[in-house]
Order: structure tokens, then sequence, then C-alpha cells
């Protein structure tokens, strides 16, 4: 027998699969139909929310907000000591986002350009792995790492090198009673929880860039500092820029870490909790959570200036 | 004449595999030189041998007289064009161009203008502002032999660089890179699996089998007399003769080789056979027959003459001349 030329519909998955080629635009709808609810409705739409609190004040006497436009709110934002959180939030983010980049890049490169096989596994396992545990645990366990008894600070007094943690502790802006109460064990433990974020985006840009590229630029002469500067760098760019705003916008947001560890000096993220807890002052506290978006898109267009994106 | 570059029973194995396996070779400066072998004979290797890219397990390669066994790739004035091209995406291509010079630390005015005239060499004037990504395959081809050519090296490698361009351009191409080696009084060191384009465009060539030079020649001595069948069959489209059969046409009992163009079918002859298929070709049409004895013979026959029937029963002739003993066979 002769098979027909043109097969029958095997039911009704086979009639929708047909509706689908004949209309491409019908598939694509309704794949991203319910993502773009959540985002347009939930996400957007409460972020449009925050944004409008922002510019309603609240009454000095009966504490109440006043659903009113006014830039007083912004106004307050902007104080000495609102602008001193922001300052000190910010160059935290930076110098994270700096420690992350430096520590990851070797990891990242490692994985992309030797790691075969188990070495890939065991490379994605012991990234991810602290991801499982619990982010408090975590933090609470960096504490007892850092306090004053614990075993960075046994070590140093059985190794003598207690020295070397005093004369950190003495830097102006790192003073402490110990690393745990010191703004520098703060950044830390920052550094500690979001390097797997930026270790996996750089890790990826490296892994797209192909061995032939770098083969090319030593193939004309250039040695391995001037390839990692002119090719490497600018290839993995993009993947760099991911992974830091993965790391400056988590730090931006934190409020748990600078409270368990630290000097307890305010960050954006504490400043925000306590404002729309305690304090009641929800437009303030809207204005604070304005900061990092601000932020994050004045350093995405300075990264797209710088051309960043050009190999994309 | 200079040897531009010589191996000496060069090894390089990758654990149990014998990538390259003895090999010794010497090209003369200023030769257009090809490497041919079927994927995974080794010639890819021994070509990332002279560049640096791979370090030989045993043996020594000198370039220009030199021992370059300690010699990273980026301190041998040497440079390849890749099989995939490899420009770097973020840049233009004039930096492309200008990119040995600006390691070398050539100002900036200068390297640009030497690029510009390489671009000029190679017909892509007016592409300098271009990124690789909107080029066409031909013209990437093109921009990375200007990007190896402005740093004047020594020794040119080619790593099967036609491979991607289609047929009309890979011969414009062919023709263009040998006038070019002529031009410039260059040493070319070319890969590549297409026999064609060894033949017409080197000077001499070594095929490659397994790690190890099957033979080593001119185009026309390794088309004529192929050493071995391995080369009678990848080079050419020889028949290869079993001992008997080269006994029966009236040579020694030894594998031979016989050209196609030089069998001529007639109506009895010491060896029959039967016509299995016809094939036009243009020019003529390749007749292909199996001998009595299960050995498959293709004959061309000029356009014009008289061609036999699928199934016919025809006997083979040619010139004794013709027909060429192999020395190391198999």
């Amino acid at each position: 027998m002769i098979a027909p030329a043109i097969l029958p519909a095997r039911g009704a998955g086979d009639r929708l699969t047909g509706l689908f080629w004949r209309r491409p635009a019908v598939l694509v709808a309704l794949l991203i139909l319910p993502p773009l609810l959540w985002l347009g409705v939930i996400y957007l739409g409460a972020l449009a929310a925050l944004l409008l609190q922002s510019f309603y004040a609240i009454d000095e006497f009966s504490g109440i907000v006043v659903p009113e436009f006014t830039l007083k709110t912004y106004a307050e934002l902007l104080r000495a000591q609102n602008l001193d959180i922001i300052l000190r939030t910010a160059l935290m983010a930076a110098a994270v986002t700096l420690a992350s980049a430096v520590l990851a890049f070797p990891i990242a490169y490692y994985a992309a350009r030797y790691a075969r096989g188990g070495w890939k596994a065991a490379f994605y396992l012991g990234v991810m792995l602290p991801l499982w545990s619990s982010y408090l645990v975590k933090v609470y366990a960096w504490k007892l790492i850092l306090a004053k008894e614990g075993i960075l600070g046994w070590a140093a007094s059985a190794t003598g090198t207690g020295f070397l943690i005093d004369g950190l502790l003495a830097i102006p802006g790192f003073e402490g009673s110990s690393l745990s109460t010191s703004p520098f064990g703060t950044f830390l433990v920052f550094t500690y929880v979001w390097l797997p974020y930026m270790i996996l985006p750089m890790q990826a840009a490296l892994e797209r860039v192909p061995a032939s590229m770098l083969e090319a630029s030593a193939d004309l002469g250039a040695t391995r500092a001037q390839t990692f500067r002119t090719v490497v760098l600018p290839l993995a760019l993009p993947g760099v820029i991911a992974g830091s705003i993965f790391t400056f916008s988590l730090t931006l947001g934190d409020y748990i870490i600078p409270q368990i560890v630290g000097n307890s000096a305010n960050f954006i993220g504490m400043a925000v909790y306590q404002l729309q807890g305690t304090a009641g002052n929800i437009p303030l506290a809207a204005a604070f959570a304005v900061v990092p978006i601000v932020i994050m898109l004045a350093y995405l267009w300075l990264a797209k200036k710088a051309g960043a994106f050009d190999a994309l | 004449m200079t040897v531009a570059v010589e191996f000496h029973s060069v090894s390089r194995h990758f654990g149990p595999i014998r990538a390259v396996d003895g090999v010794d070779l010497a090209i003369e400066e200023g030769s257009f030189f090809a490497m041919l072998g079927p994927s995974g004979s080794g010639k890819t290797t021994c070509l990332r041998l002279i560049s640096g890219f791979e370090k030989p397990s045993s043996g020594t390669i000198r370039i220009f007289g030199e021992d370059v066994s300690d010699t990273p790739p980026n301190r041998r004035n040497v440079n390849t064009v890749f099989q995939d091209y490899a420009l770097f995406p973020h840049m233009n291509v004039r930096d492309n161009v200008a990119y040995g010079l600006m390691v070398k630390g050539m100002r900036r005015t200068e390297r640009l203008a030497q690029a510009e005239e390489m671009l000029a060499l190679v017909k892509l004037e007016g592409y300098g502002d271009r990124k690789p990504a909107q080029l066409s395959g031909g013209q990437r081809q093109r921009v990375a032999l200007a990007r190896a050519l402005v740093n004047r090296p020594r020794v040119l490698l080619l790593d099967e660089p036609l491979g991607a361009l289609d047929l009309k351009l890979r011969e414009a191409m062919q023709d263009e890179l040998k006038a070019l080696q002529i031009r410039l009084g260059l040493t070319f060191v070319f890969v590549t699996h297409d026999q064609h384009e060894a033949l017409s465009m080197a000077d001499r060539l070594a095929v490659f089998n397994e790690g190890k030079i099957a033979q080593i020649g001119t185009p026309q001595e390794i088309y004529d007399r192929p050493r071995t069948r391995f080369v009678a069959d990848f080079v050419g489209s020889s028949n290869v003769l079993p001992p008997a059969l080269t006994r029966a046409l009236g040579g020694p009992e030894a594998w031979s080789s016989l050209r196609p163009e030089a069998v001529r079918l007639v109506g009895a002859g010491p060896v029959t056979g039967t016509v299995t298929a016809l094939r036009y070709l243009g020019s003529g049409t390749r007749v292909m027959l199996d001998t009595d004895d299960g050995t498959g013979i293709a004959a061309l026959v000029p356009a014009g003459q008289p061609l036999p029937e699928e199934g016919a029963r025809v006997a083979l002739a040619f010139d004794p001349a013709a027909l060429h003993v192999m020395e190391g066979a198999p």
C-alpha cells in the first residue's frame, strides 16, 4: 500500500500544532501572556505604586500620609544624615562588586577555559552549594567566624598574627572591637554571599569567547597581558556587567547583613525597613527605595556609554 | 635556497593518539607548500606546531634555522589565517588589521595607515569602519589575510582558509592567493583536504595519512607517480590496480595506478569488464566499469568519441607508459 502524501491529524494536540504552524503569533502570545501579566501588573504595577508613594509626604503631627503630590519627601531624603546612608551603601556596593569581580574572574576563567567533565561539575557544585543553605545561617556563621573568640581570631593568636587583624581594625573606616563589628566584616560577608552571582554570568560570558580568538591574538604577537586587556576583557565585559548588576543591586537593597555583622551603621535597606515599620513613614521609605533604581539606571547608562555592550 | 621551516622527526602525541608521528620535512623559502590529507591525518597539528600552539612530544622544529622548541607563538614571526578567521568581533575591520602592529607598540596613525594599505592589497578599501559581523564570508577571509600579512611574517600559515566559501568564490580566492604569494615572495604553508586546491596552488605538497607523510613532492610527481595506494586513492581520481590485474595488463606483480584519461575502451584485450555507469562531465564522460575479477575502473572518454552503453562488455587498452607501479604499496 502506498502511504498518503498528506497525513491526517492525530488528535487534538496535532490540530493545535497545525494552528500554531499557521499562526505562529498565537503560540508566542500564549507563551508570553502569563509572564507579561505577572511582570506588567504585579511587578511594574507595584513599582509604580512605590514611585507614587515617594511623591506623597507624611503629616508631621498626625503621622498620616497625605495623598498630594509634593517633593517634600525628596527634600527630606537629601538631608545630610540620609545622604550619609546613601553614600555608605553605594560605597559598600561598589567595593563588594569590585572585590567580587576580582575574586570571580580567575575562577570563572578556569571553569570556562580549562575545566572539563568532572571538574566542571565540581565547579558548578562548588559555586552553587553555598546558595542551597539558608542565607541567615551563612550570615550568622560568618558572625561567629569573625567574632573576637571566633576561628579567625583564634588562628591569628595561635600563629602570632593577631597584629594583622588589629592593624586592619585600626584603619580609619574599619574601626571595630573585632572583625564582626567592623565595616570590613560587613564587606567580607557581602562579598562571600554575593560572589556566586558574579561568577556564573562571568563564566557564561567567558565560555562564549572562542579559543581561536585567544590564539589569533597570540599569533599576532600579543603577550598574555595584552590578550587579556584587548580581547578577553572586552568580550567578557557583558558578563562582568551582568554579574556586577547582581552584586551591586543586591548589596544596595540588603538590610540583614549590615544589621548582624558590622557597626550597625545604617544602610539603605535598613533605613527602608525602619521607615516603613517602626517610623511608619512610607513616603520616605519609598523615596529611599527609589535610590537604588536611580543608581542602577545611571550605572547601566554609563556602562553602555563606555561601550560595555558593543560585543553583544 | 634557504629552508624556511624544517621538521626533524617531529611527533605530537595526545595520550595514545599519534596525531603527528615522526615527520621530517623541509619547506623552502618563498614556496607555496600545501599539506594535504583527510581530517585527522595530522596536517592541522603540523601547522599548529609551526605556529607554536602545539609543542612537539619529540623532535625539533626549526624556523629559518632557529630551534623554536622554547619560543611561544607571540615571539614567532609567523602568522596564521585561521579556519574560522577568528576576527575580533568588538573591533572594526581597520583595528582588526592593525592589531598585530598595535601590540608591538606602533603609533596609532602609522599603524592605521599601514592597515589601510593592507586592506587595499586585499581589495577592501573603504571597509575599515565596518564590524566583522557586517561582512560576507569572502570579505572576512580577506580581512583575516590582511591582518596576518600586515605583520610582514616570514611564513604565512593558512588553515583551510577557503573551506567555508562557495565554489565560485573559492576558485577566485585560489587565484588571488597564488598571485599574492608570488607578488610578495612569501613562504605560504597551506592546509587543505581538497586535492584540486593543493594540486593547483602548491609548488610542493605533502600528503598526510595517520600522522605520517605518505608522500612529498611537486603536484605533478604526486599525481603521476603516487608512491602508495593511499596517495593514489586520495589525490587522484586514479584507478588503483591490485597486483594480479597489473600482471594481467603486462606489468609486474605489484600494486599500480592508472589515470582514467589513459584508459581506452576497445573490443578485445586481455582484461575485460562490464560497464556499470556513465557520468557526463562536460569535457568528456567518465565510464565506470567492473573488470571480471571485480576491480572498479574508471575511464575518461573525451567528448565526441563513441560511448559504450551501460551493461556493455568492453576490453581495456592503455599506453604502457601510463601504468605507474607503486613502490610503497599497499
